[in-house]
């Protein structure tokens, strides 16, 4: 052994230098264009930078937190947050219940062409987001959308699925669900093929009834999965922004508006880089809450 | 267990029913992608095509420059999965085997990072690309997908088993580095490999916010951009927009379903030791 005060070897030498080399091309392109890009943005939401500023920069101004205090008093900001919560508070909870249904479905002992089920049920989420938020739009349509002729022969609605403020939201947290649930099926898969059987042998001798059997042995020796599956979701759905773009353009009356499609509207529609830049800021320090949440709850568990 | 016969019926009912919900949307989409002018919109819906036309297909390569975007698409997703996957396999194989000081950290500190969403970094990585003149073209796109956390922890995980007595007895025979990389750690770590080509060219083909942002001219965009833009003077046209999904959607079903296998392995990996 080697102490870190003698020279060293020629192999570490070596594999000094060969690290180097294979490191450098990821830790330069990361280093420039993610590293920096985030640290520029931190500090871009405390400028007045515009699209004045674009062609010369040296007329953005620091502005101290004026972009957040303004962010703070726009109603549009307010709403775009309130319909993501919406979102993520409805989205987040179905998508992990018919997850985890699915993956019981799937994982029965009793079940046949296992691996077809699960290929189908994994389909829609490999499918393009944009051309999904297209195929819904029109299965959606009030007149003609199959979605309604369905509800039509049950004797139900129509409803303006897209066109109503009270269900354009709920319509594309349905299309989320959809498109979304198969990924955390095969977690939760994996999950349920964790948990011990000789829990379930034992249980069928005590006579334990199948809802039995579930809430006290599949839900606890799920629970890592559910924290896992929980946190990841949510994390995404705070990102929600290609459906509501293609599909309502945030509205009717702003109900569909994210906090990413206002992040981009606010940028790239109307140039105001310092606002858009604290409203992605805004969007860090959710994800870092529900991040630090998870990590949190899987230290109590240990 | 009593009555297996009634259970088994319920739970394939629901696991069919189940299917046909994942299977409808995309179902419709390909039969109205087949469908006349109009068709798409009858009462009660056709379910299936009454004329079979290819028309929608037609008009979307010839008049709508969709082969344009098709181009666009595969250039950009091939070119992001063959640079992904070798800068991510070289820098996930030196954290694994690669002793130096200060490694593991470094790693640490690295995967600390997969928190923080893209949308952060996009305004100023987009002004950088402007200053660079990187915008509109596939380098610009390209440059986020290249090198990615996810990418180097999938393999730094994964090459962590690679035997360090086979790297020895090689290095004793005098193989180099870069050899030693090439001849013997590639081979072993192509499971991982295959998974992460997957992932990427997944995401690159269906990815929407990053080439919306950076690709603003016509005959730049990806599919899903051109497509996003297609349905705003074409809202009426269910039948042609559902060609557009179609061609759009497929590919990436393809690439799932030939390496379905890797996919599984990469999702349940990330879950585990995430």
């Amino acid at each position: 052994m080697s102490s870190p005060l003698t020279k060293r070897s020629p192999l570490e030498k070596r594999q000094l230098r060969a690290a180097l080399w294979f490191l450098a091309p990821a830790l330069l392109l990361l280093l420039v264009f993610f590293f920096l890009p985030v640290i520029a943005g931190l500090l871009l939401g405390l400028t007045d930078f515009d699209i004045y500023a674009i062609g010369s920069p040296g007329n953005a101004r620091f502005v101290g937190l004026e972009n957040y205090a303004r962010l703070l008093t726009n109603d549009v900001f307010w709403r775009s947050l309130g319909n993501t919560l919406f979102f993520v508070a409805l989205g987040g909870p179905l998508s992990v219940a018919v997850s985890l249904g699915a993956a019981m479905l799937v994982d029965a002992k009793l079940t046949r062409l296992r691996p077809l089920f699960r290929t189908i049920y994994f389909a829609p989420v490999v499918t393009t987001l944009v051309s999904v938020a297209i195929i819904w739009r029109y299965l959606y349509h009030p007149r003609y959308g199959l979605l309604n002729h369905i509800l039509g022969l049950v004797g139900l609605g129509p409803i303006d699925w897209l066109g109503d403020p009270h269900w354009a939201m709920p319509a594309i947290v349905l299309v989320a669900v959809w498109k979304n649930f198969g990924y955390n099926m095969l977690i939760f898969v994996a999950g349920l093929q964790a948990v011990p059987a000789e829990l379930y042998e034992a249980a069928a001798i005590d006579g334990a009834s199948g809802l039995q059997r579930f809430r006290h042995i599949t839900l606890p020796g799920l629970a890592p999965t559910f924290l896992f599956v929980g946190v990841t979701t949510m994390i995404g759905y705070f990102q929600v922004f290609a459906e509501p773009y293609v599909m309502t353009q945030g509205g009717p009356l702003g109900s569909t508006r994210s906090v990413v499609l206002f992040m981009y509207e606010e940028g790239f529609r109307w140039w105001r880089i310092g606002t858009a830049s604290a409203t992605a800021v805004v969007l860090l320090l959710i994800t870092l809450a529900g991040a630090l949440l998870q990590f949190r709850l899987q230290k109590d568990r240990t | 267990m009593r009555r297996p016969g009634l259970q088994s019926l319920v739970l394939h009912a629901a696991l069919v029913s189940t299917a046909l919900i994942s299977l409808m949307p995309l179902g419709w989409m390909a039969a109205a992608a087949f469908m006349q002018p109009g068709e798409a919109n009858a009462l009660p819906p056709h379910l299936l095509p009454r004329d079979p036309t290819l028309q929608n297909f037609v008009t979307l390569f010839t008049r709508l420059d969709m082969a344009r975007a098709f181009l666009n698409s595969a250039v950009i997703t091939v070119l992001a999965t063959v640079l992904s996957v070798f800068i991510n396999a070289m820098a996930g194989y030196a954290f694994a085997k690669l002793p130096f000081p200060g490694r593991d950290r470094l790693f640490r500190r690295l995967a600390s990072a997969l928190v923080v969403p893209a949308q952060v970094g996009m305004l100023p990585l987009f002004l950088l690309l402007r200053e660079l003149g990187l915008v509109n073209t596939y380098a610009g796109v390209l440059v986020p997908y290249m090198a990615s956390i996810f990418g180097i922890f999938l393999v730094r995980q994964y090459a962590l088993g690679v035997s360090d007595d086979l790297l020895d007895a090689a290095r004793v025979d005098g193989a180099g580095e870069f050899r030693i990389f090439a001849v013997i750690v590639l081979p072993v770590i192509r499971p991982i490999l295959a998974t992460l080509a997957a992932f990427t060219f997944l995401s690159a083909w269906n990815d929407f916010m990053w080439p919306l942002i950076v690709l603003s001219d016509g005959h730049m965009a990806t599919l899903p951009v051109a497509l996003a833009s297609l349905v705003g003077e074409h809202v009426q046209d269910t039948e042609l927009m559902m060609a557009g999904s179609m061609i759009t959607i497929l590919p990436a079903l393809v690439v799932f379903l030939i390496f379905q296998r890797f996919f599984v392995r990469g999702i349940t990996a990330g879950s585990v030791k995430g």
